[in-house]
Order: structure tokens, then sequence, then C-alpha cells
């Protein structure tokens, strides 16, 4: 139940019923917009700046050398919430130039009607192949256009640098050998 | 059977806390028993005990005693008796527990040395978790997480040896992630009877490998993957398939032979990857054959039957089943029953027979035993059919009775429960001669003959249970559901044989009823160990299996008592 006073109105005074003022003060914020920089863009001509550390699409990367980064551990499909990835584990032919890292995904599916944008595959990936990058529209006419394949998010991902060179140190030390 | 002697129970205390225990056990098990977790890596149960990993540290001491009168020593502060400490650690799992034997595990110094040992076994190892199949069950991975340093001091070079060694057929060594724990060169040696791995070089660079001219390759190679405490050891079949952190594990048994080792079927989303073995102590211990782990790949085999087929059509299951039982009907039937069948089957089997007053016939399979986890008789279940009642006697490899029957036309009808009857002796002619329901669960000679085929489950489709070489009852549990178009055989029997039990609860109810040895029993009973039913009414069958590990024929017990 309500309590309390109720507020009395006050009678407007002579200048608020001409209505007057009111339309002129209205009148000076549309026109200092008139006169002000554009805070609109024209989407989609115009992109907005992204900021660093935006969560766009995931999408698999390369290191500078060309070499895909990713070796199907699944943890990202682990970690996934709302269980977006697939994978199915694949083997590098043991004299490919890379068959030293052994393992590489033989397809990388991830749903992008189920992604939430989490970014914990990028989080969890020991090898730092899974990246939500730049890109945040994604659309399609079928269900199937809207799960990238291997081949997408390698071309969604291109190359990034690398600080660490990991598999290259391991082959580096293979070749040197530190056999007795 | 005489039981065995009690055993010597001893008191230990093993971080304060008092336990008795038969008197020799090892202070590993005898820590787990009181809920004291010691790391270990080359330490197995089944094994020898070499103690070379040293991750088993501990501190022992015992009840001081004075030497000249042997009177115990009392600590003033306490008021107890002095605990004699030995000042530097020993390995637990060559410490025995004797009476009074005192045991710390978390003591400053122990926690030094873990950590010690743990940064030595990692030095040289490789940072492969990523791409290695251990991953998820890897005791480094574990212990280094739960009693490791949690960070590297080493900034050398790591040694590198040879990846992707073949070292027979079904098993890949990387050398890298070996920690030299033996303990699958002690299995080759002391379980396979087939020494053919060990170590060579000195130090650090030693490295596991075959012996000149010798490979890896006896039935039993697996099991150095399952007890490979890293991945050093893998299987080449299940190698980048899939992470064991997916697959989920339901208990099975292995049907290659009467033995029944008790197994883990590993699946994911209804497709199997793996099947390893289950610790059964009465049983199999801890290992089992690889011929075994191969049986899942029958479930996606090309012959599979999938769709009911009616002389030759594929035709609605309703149809079928009306098709068969207007033919069992008309009466002149036999029925084919099988050694691969669950009991529950069997006992099914067996009510179909009954109600058609028909003959009731099994099929014998026997091979070659190897001593060890492969018994001669490859049927899994034929005691199953004689505890049911199925048969009385034990049968043949061929079915050389039904064949007269049918040339002399006494049998019309043949309802074969998953046995290929041409092979089971009988000839095309014969075939041809009858009408048979064929329900099993590959194409084969019989279901190409069949009036009515219906596509049935294999063992990791449905549930069940088999009754071993050493009458062990012993359950089994649905790992994936069965492919579209294949119907439960329990659900099929009870059809045909006009039981209202189509499920395992029911049938079950029906056998305790009908079945006096499982009369106390329920399927939910039945621990996962398995149950040992009484083996005196068969005792004088001359079975087929010979001297297997756990398992001694009934003949050879009676010649040695």
């Amino acid at each position: 139940m309500a309590t309390g006073t109720p507020l009395e109105r006050k009678p407007l005074t002579f200048a608020e019923r001409t209505y007057v003022p009111q339309i002129l003060s209205g009148l000076k914020t549309t026109w200092q917009h008139l006169v002000r920089p554009k805070e609109t863009l024209e989407y989609p001509e115009q992109r907005p700046a992204i900021p660093p550390g935006y969560r766009g699409v995931p999408t698999l990367v390369k290191d500078p050398h060309g070499r895909e980064k990713c070796v199907s551990c699944q943890l990202c499909e682990f970690v996934c919430p709302p269980k977006a990835i697939r994978i199915t584990p694949g083997e590098i032919a043991p004299d490919a130039p890379t068959g030293h890292v052994e393992k590489a995904p033989k397809e990388f599916e991830i749903d992008m009607l189920r992604c939430i944008y989490c970014g914990m595959c990028q989080e969890v990936c020991p090898e730092e192949a899974i990246f939500l990058q730049n890109q945040f529209s994604m659309t399609g006419y079928t269900r199937e256009e809207m799960v990238n394949n291997k081949a997408r998010l390698y071309e969604l991902g291109g190359t990034l640098p690398d600080d660490h060179f990991k598999w290259d140190k391991k082959l580096e030390a293979e070749k040197h050998g530190n056999a007795h | 059977m005489i039981a065995p002697p009690k055993p010597d129970l001893v008191t230990v205390n093993i971080d304060g806390k008092e336990i008795a225990v038969p008197k020799g056990t090892n202070a590993i098990e005898a820590a787990r028993l009181v809920g004291v977790d010691v790391p270990y890596y080359c330490y197995h149960p089944k094994l020898t005990i070499v103690g070379n990993c040293r991750m088993c540290l501990i501190e022992i001491g015992m009840p001081a005693v004075d030497p000249a009168t042997k009177a115990p020593i009392m600590d003033p502060a306490t008021g107890k008796q002095k605990i004699n400490w030995i000042p530097r650690p020993q390995i637990g799992c060559a410490t025995n527990a004797s009476p009074g034997l005192h045991i710390r595990t978390q003591t400053p110094q122990i926690k030094d040395c873990r950590e010690g040992v743990m940064e030595f076994l990692l030095v040289n190892h490789p940072l492969d978790c990523p791409i290695c199949d251990q991953a998820g069950e890897c005791k480094l991975q574990e212990q280094s997480t739960g009693y490791g340093r949690g960070y590297s001091r080493y900034i050398e070079q790591k040694n590198v040896k040879p990846k992707r060694t073949q070292l027979g057929p079904r098993v890949m060594l990387d050398d890298e992630r070996c920690i030299l724990c033996s303990r699958c060169i002690r299995f080759s040696k002391e379980i396979a009877k087939d020494d053919v791995l060990g170590f060579i070089d000195r130090g650090s660079y030693s490295t596991l490998t075959c012996y000149p001219g010798k490979k890896l390759e006896n039935n039993y190679s697996l099991n150095t993957v399952d007890i490979c405490p890293v991945g050093a050891l893998t299987s080449t079949d299940f190698r980048f398939k899939m992470r064991v952190w997916f697959l989920k594990q339901t208990n099975s048994i292995d049907t290659e032979s009467s033995v029944g080792a008790n197994t883990v079927v590993w699946s994911r989303e209804g497709q199997i990857y793996r099947i390893t073995p289950r610790q059964n102590d009465g049983v199999n211990d801890t290992w089992m054959a690889d011929s075994g782990r191969e049986l899942y790949k029958q479930v996606k085999a090309d012959t599979r039957l999938v769709s009911t087929t009616l002389d030759g059509r594929a035709a609605p299951l309703d149809a079928a089943l009306k098709a068969a039982a207007d033919l069992l009907a008309a009466g002149s039937v036999a029925v084919v029953g099988s050694g691969r069948s669950s009991v529950e089957e069997q006992f099914l089997t067996k009510k179909l027979a009954a109600a058609l007053k028909a003959p009731a016939y099994l099929v014998s399979r026997v091979g070659e035993g190897d001593q060890l986890l492969i018994s001669a008789d490859k049927n899994p279940n034929i005691r199953g059919a004689l505890v049911t009642g199925l048969i009385a006697t034990l049968p043949a490899a061929k079915l050389a009775e039904l064949a007269a029957h049918i040339d002399a036309g006494r049998i019309k009808t043949v309802v074969s429960v998953g046995e290929d009857l041409a092979v089971a002796g009988l000839t095309a002619a014969q075939l041809a001669k009858v009408a048979v329901v064929y329900l099993g669960t590959h194409a084969n000679a019989t279901s190409a003959a069949a009036r009515v085929v219906i596509p049935t489950l294999t063992v990791f489709e449905k549930g069940g249970t088999f009754v071993n070489q050493q009458f062990r009852l012993q359950k089994f549990a649905k790992a994936v559901p069965g492919p579209a178009g294949a119907t439960d055989d329990l659900a099929v029997l009870a059809k045909l044989a006009k039981v209202a039990a189509t499920d395992l609860a029911s049938v079950w109810t029906l056998l305790a009823a009908e079945v006096p040895a499982l009369g106390t029993m329920s399927f939910a009973n039945i621990p996962d160990t398995g149950l040992l039913l009484d083996a005196t009414p068969f005792a004088g069958l001359p079975f087929v299996e010979g001297e297997s590990l756990h398992y001694q024929p009934a003949a050879k017990v009676a010649a040695t008592a």
C-alpha cells in the first residue's frame, strides 16, 4: 500500500505556457548536431575500427613459415561450452616437411550457429593455433554454410606472428641430434 | 575347495593412521588402504618389483628396543614407544609390512625427494603433450601436477631419441617419452613369456628397444601399451584416433574364448575406439589378448546385417516375425542355439525349443589355447547353455544329427540363433531343403540361404551375462546403440517363443524362477568381478580347456588333490 503525502503539482509559469523557450532549446540541440562530426558509419561500405582484444569469429592460423599450427589435440573441442567445435584428428606422413609434428587435424569444423564467441578455445590452445580475430559478421542462407570447415578456417585466419617456433626448434634439435 | 590360510595380519602406522594388513603387504598398497597416495611409475601390482623410478620414496621407522634386553625404549615426551626413523628415504614398493612398521609420506624431505625425482624424469621428456595419445591418462602428467616443482630449471638441450619406432605390428615406440620404468620389459619376460624388450646404452642415453632380429609381436603386446605410464608405447590402431577424455567407458567381456577376460569398451557417440582389459584378479588380472581388442571392428563391418529380409527381400520386422511364427507353427522344427549367445538368450532359446517341442543343438568351436588368456574353447558361453539347461552334454563341432534328420525329411524348419549352419556342417543342398529362420549379426552362407533373416545385436550393443570356464557368471553392458534395422536378440526370441519377458530385468525374473543355479540372483546383483556358480553338476563333462591363468581343468585339480 502506498504511503506518504502525494507531491503537489506546481502551476506552469507564463513562459512555460507559451512553449517558446522549450522549442528553442530543443532546436539548439538539433542545430548543434548538424555541425558536429558524424557519429554513425555508412555500414557496410565503412567498417568500424576493431579494438585490440576483440573476440570475433574463431579462426585457425598458420605460422610465418606457412606451417599449420593446429596439432588436433582437441582441447578446444573439449573446452567449448556450446560444443561448436568438431575435430577429426589425423596423422602427418613421416616424410612430409612437417613430419616431425606427427599430428594435424584431418578435418576441423566450427559451427557458427552454436559458437558463443567466448574465446575459451583461444585461451586453452597449447599451440596458439586458434584465434578469435576481427571478423564480426557471419551470415549464410543454410545451416551448412554456417559451419566453417578447415579450409575456410585457415582462409579466415591467415598467418600470425609466432614468438616460439616450438616445432622448428624441435626439428633443429633433432638434426643437431644430442646423441652420444 | 580348500579355503586359503588366514593371512597373518600385522599393524602398520601410515602417516599416524594405524591399519592391520596381511604381513608382507607392499607399502604402496598398505598406504592405498588408508587413503594415502604414494606416487609411483615402475611399480605394478602384477609384476616383479625393480624399484628403478624412485618416485615412491617414503620415510620408514621401527619401534625402538634396547639391543641388549629387547625391552621397548619409551619416549618420555609422548609416553609411547620411541620410533627409530631411517634417516634416508626408502622406496615404498620394496618395503613390506612388518609388525610395528611406521611410514611417513608427507614430510618436507619426501616432498623434496618427489620434486627432485620428477625434475630428473622430466629432464629429457619432450613437450609432446598436445600430440601425445597418453595425455589425459598419463601418470607423468598427473604426478608432475601433483608432486612436481611446477616450473623447469633446465636450459640445456634435451636428448633427442628416435620417434615413431615400430616395435611390432601393433605397438609404436616413442623413445623420447620413455622414463625407463621397465614395466614393458618385465611384462614381456614374466607374463607374456616372450623376452624381446631391453634397454641399450647408459645413463640419460638409455633407450628401450627390441633385441636384434626380434619384434614385439606376441598376442599380448598391447598390454605393454596399457601399463606404460607415459606415452612411449602407443597402439598403432588407436594412435591419433581420439583423445581419451572424450571416451565413455563401459564394462564388457572378451568373447573370443571361454576365459571371459574382463574388458572396458571405450566409445564416443556410438562409435567404439578401443578395448582395454579391466582388472579382475580371479580371471585375467590386468591383462587381455590383442586379438580380443580388435573385436569391436565387427560392429561397423561391411557384412553387418541391417535389414530384416523375408525370402531375400527387405520386409518389415512384423511381417518377418509373422512369417517365422507361421513356419514354426507348421512343426518339424529344430533350434540351433549358440555358445556365443548370452545366458539370457540361451534361456529364451531353450524356452523356444521347449514350446515347439523341438530338439536344440549347439555348435562347438575348439581351437588352440595359449595357456594364458585364450582357452581352447572359442565359445564364450558353452557353460551358460549347460546352466540354463539348453543342452545337457557338450556339443560337437558339426551338426551331424541335424543333417541326418534333414536328409530323412524329419526336420522342415531350422531356427539358427547366430550360428552359420554351413560352417557347422550342413551342405548347401541340406540348407535348401529346409526353411531357415536366421537371427544374426553378419551376412554369411546361412543368412543368404535363409527364408527369414532378422538382424540382431553384437555383444557391444546389448547387455547380458556369460558363464566362463570357471563357471563364473560375468555381466557385460551395452556400450553403443545398435544400428538402425537391428533388433535386440531377446525381443526377437521372446516374440518367437511367445514369452512376455523381452528385456533383461524381466528375463532375469524368469531365470531366477526357473533355473535353480541362478535362483537367488538378479542381473543388478551380479558384481562387476562376476559370481562363481556351483560347477559340481557338470563335473563329469569332458571340457576341452587346458590350464590357463587362474584356471585349472577339473581333471588336473583332481589329480593334484
